[in-house]
């Protein structure tokens, strides 16, 4: 029996997971987008957290994210749907150095979808965006027919703005830069996972789904002065993939040591347990921060300062050797690869 | 159970004193050393922490035929193939088995066709699938060693619901390591035993090793440390002509193992002699359903026929890479044509494979 290999190749889960397959996806989808920026801004070929729009004959800059929210549960240990919609697109302005101003949203619901689950959702959605001051500005709305979508999609175009000097981009990084997390990883698809049915893992742990807002207030003078060279929010494929994304985007070597990875216990005993590995897991109020060296304890200490930023740390280094590749060295003191992770974390079997 | 302070486990102090102590044996050994594991957990230890990189390079250590998935013989992936094809049936397995190459396709390909293939992470939530589906056909592909076989073994023992049944492709570690001592060339100096493994069946099915081929053991727990103190207690051996099974990892390993687990294993299951991917036919190598239960086994419940099976894909070297006969970067296809994303060969599909693992640390 001869198989049409071709004719069986699907999208699956992990074209969604933050991996390789998702690089492959995406590059499928806009390899022959004709017009990619506006203005020489920041365009989709860049793949970086959102675009910018340089406004003529001023010195600010737009910034336009685009995010489609999905999440199982629903209502999460630490958040719901409603939120995490806001604090992600609002942390990928926040990630390019831009000031937030407003969102767009479009609710794509199933037909049959309690009413009553969808307006604390919605609560939930306008609560976080009126605590950021953020505005709503447009939105759409569309009711799919029960079983062609599993509940509720959320999308989201984010807008904000920046003076056209900061330079923060994906691909901005130095020789030398000093990269600082702030705070612990996994907490979030660590939490989701232990409260999805078929696991019975009883923890306390809630999702670290944030803003980073107040974190990148702590830093304003060092991002207007491009002290802070690069920001990345480790969201899905982990701090391993958007370390992975930096070094491979920016063709220089990265420098982790795992020592100073701040993992809390709970999140290392439950992927110890499941065989996964806590730097592929996704972060919701994390930031990677790349310094110049000479304001790194400064940027550090002012991070530490915000309630959110107590456990941040500098983890590691960015590096002429190695282009393209992130070296960790282990908490035993060996060396290994930290590879991009290629789809979806399967626990393991025995 | 005693559980010492996994920072220990994991600390950097012990380590650098145990990898001194470790060259100060080696010294008096004075002649490179080969160690076999068979686990995939423990390659996985190995190069998640980068031992290779911080122990002498006198110290070889290969891998065994320890990746559960991978040695699963395509024949058994035809036919839970086969039974996928079938009208109102649900199969259930373990996520690794998704994405493992059979003869023509995996079952995730049939997935994508339409099948209904479920992920499971045990074989409890297959039963309660069976009993939310009254009027479908259940059936758990059950592979692994003797880790998961007590699992599969207390929901047939259950009183399961008649809908549920069992593929059972069940292996047993201690045969296949015997048959590749027995025939090979490995020269192997000592054994890093799996401690999942022991823990279930105890230390005393490693004595046919040190009785018979006067090879040391070490039952070895899967944190750097575990796996650096094994290497130490493997060289004192070597350097004093000794080859007793030793247990390091005893805060789980009871010298005789679970005893209730192998209870059920040997209610519900006999022992067969079988086929693995890429070694061949092991004598007293697999698991089978005993007669008493054949109401819950697959092969009985349902006809299946399979045309002949292929385990080895043209210019693979999964065959040798398992028994730690060649390094996976020195198969051909290592990153070229084979890659986690496109595996040709089982070893890169599974976490615990030993070429997915060199793909992603190496």
């Amino acid at each position: 029996m001869m198989i049409d290999k071709e004719n069986l190749k699907v999208i699956r889960l992990a074209h969604g997971a933050g991996g390789i397959l998702q690089q492959e996806l995406i590059n499928f989808i806009t390899k022959d987008i004709s017009k990619k920026n506006i203005n020489n801004g920041i365009g989709i070929d860049e793949l970086d957290d959102g675009a910018t729009i340089p406004i003529e004959n001023t010195d600010k800059e737009f910034i336009i994210t685009a995010d489609g929210h999905t999440i199982s549960p629903i209502i999460f240990p630490g958040g719901d749907l409603g939120k995490l919609s806001i604090y992600g697109t609002l942390n990928d302005i926040l990630m390019m150095g831009g000031t937030p101003l407003a969102l767009t949203s479009c609710y794509i619901i199933e037909e049959g979808f309690n009413m009553k689950k969808l307006e604390n959702i919605i609560n939930s959605f306008n609560k976080a965006s009126s605590e950021e001051d953020l505005a709503i500005i447009a939105g759409d709305t569309k009711v799919m027919p029960k079983g062609t979508l599993n509940g509720i999609i959320i999308t989201t175009t984010g807008i904000g703005i920046r003076d056209r000097k900061i330079k923060i981009a994906d691909n901005n990084l130095k020789i030398g830069d000093v990269i600082i997390l702030t705070g612990s990883i996994g907490d979030h698809g660590t939490a989701l996972m232990a409260s999805r049915e078929g696991f019975n893992i009883s923890t306390d742990l809630q999702s670290d789904l944030a803003s980073l807002t107040p974190i990148i207030c702590s830093v304003k003078n060092e991002i207007q002065n491009n002290f802070i060279h690069s920001m990345k929010d480790p969201t899905r494929g982990g701090i391993a993939g958007a370390l992975n994304d930096w070094a491979k985007k920016n063709n220089l070597g990265i420098y982790i040591d795992e020592e100073k990875i701040p993992i809390k216990n709970q999140v290392q005993a439950i992927c110890d347990m499941l065989g996964l590995d806590p730097f592929n897991i996704a972060c919701e109020g994390r930031a990677l921060i790349a310094v110049d060296p000479n304001y790194s304890k400064e940027v550090l200490k002012k991070i530490k300062e915000t309630k959110l930023g107590t456990d941040a740390e500098i983890i590691g280094i960015v590096k002429e050797e190695n282009p393209g590749n992130v070296f960790l060295k282990t908490i035993v003191g060996g060396m290994r690869f930290l590879d991009m992770p290629l789809g979806e974390p399967i626990p393991r079997i025995c | 159970m005693n559980i010492p302070n996994i920072q220990i486990l994991r600390s950097k102090k012990f380590a650098t004193k145990l990898i001194e102590s470790i060259n100060n044996v080696l010294d008096e050994i004075d002649r490179p050393i080969k160690l076999m594991h068979v686990c995939g957990t423990h390659e996985h230890t190995i190069f998640k922490y980068g031992l290779r990189s911080i122990i002498s390079k006198k110290i070889e250590i290969i891998s065994g035929p320890g990746c559960p998935v991978c040695v699963c013989p395509a024949a058994d992936i035809d036919k839970i193939i086969e039974l996928a094809k079938r009208k109102d049936t649900i199969i259930t397995t373990f996520g690794d088995m998704l994405r493992i190459p059979a003869t023509n396709i995996s079952l995730e390909e049939i997935k994508a066709e339409g099948a209904d293939i479920r992920i499971v992470y045990g074989p409890n939530e297959a039963v309660k699938i069976a009993k939310e589906n009254p009027n479908k056909e259940i059936i758990f592909f059950a592979i692994g060693f003797e880790t998961t076989a007590p699992l599969v073994g207390f929901e047939i023992q259950s009183n399961p619901p008649l809908n549920f049944s069992v593929l059972c492709a069940h292996k047993l570690i201690p045969a296949a390591l015997e048959l590749l001592i027995s025939q090979s060339q490995l020269k192997i100096d000592g054994f890093i035993s799996p401690g999942h493994v022991s823990a279930i069946i105890g230390l005393e099915p490693f004595e046919i090793f040190s009785q018979g081929y006067h090879i040391p053991n070490v039952i070895t727990g899967f944190e750097p440390n575990d796996v650096l103190l094994a290497i130490l207690m493997l060289l004192r051996e070597i350097k004093d002509n000794t080859y007793r099974v030793l247990n390091e990892y005893s805060r789980v390993v009871k010298p005789k193992g679970n005893i209730k687990a192998q209870e059920i294993i040997s209610d519900v299951f006999e022992t067969i002699s079988s086929p693995w991917r890429g070694i061949g036919r092991v004598y007293d190598g697999g698991l089978a359903i005993k007669e008493k239960y054949k109401d819950f086994n697959a092969e009985n419940k349902f006809e299946i026929e399979i045309k002949e099976s292929h385990d080895i894909p043209p210019g693979c070297s999964c065959h040798l890479v398992m028994i730690g006969k060649l390094k996976p970067y020195e198969c051909k296809l290592f990153r070229k044509k084979c890659n986690p994303i496109n595996p040709i060969g089982p070893c890169m599909v599974s976490s615990e494979g030993s070429c997915s693992i060199y793909y992603k640390y190496f």
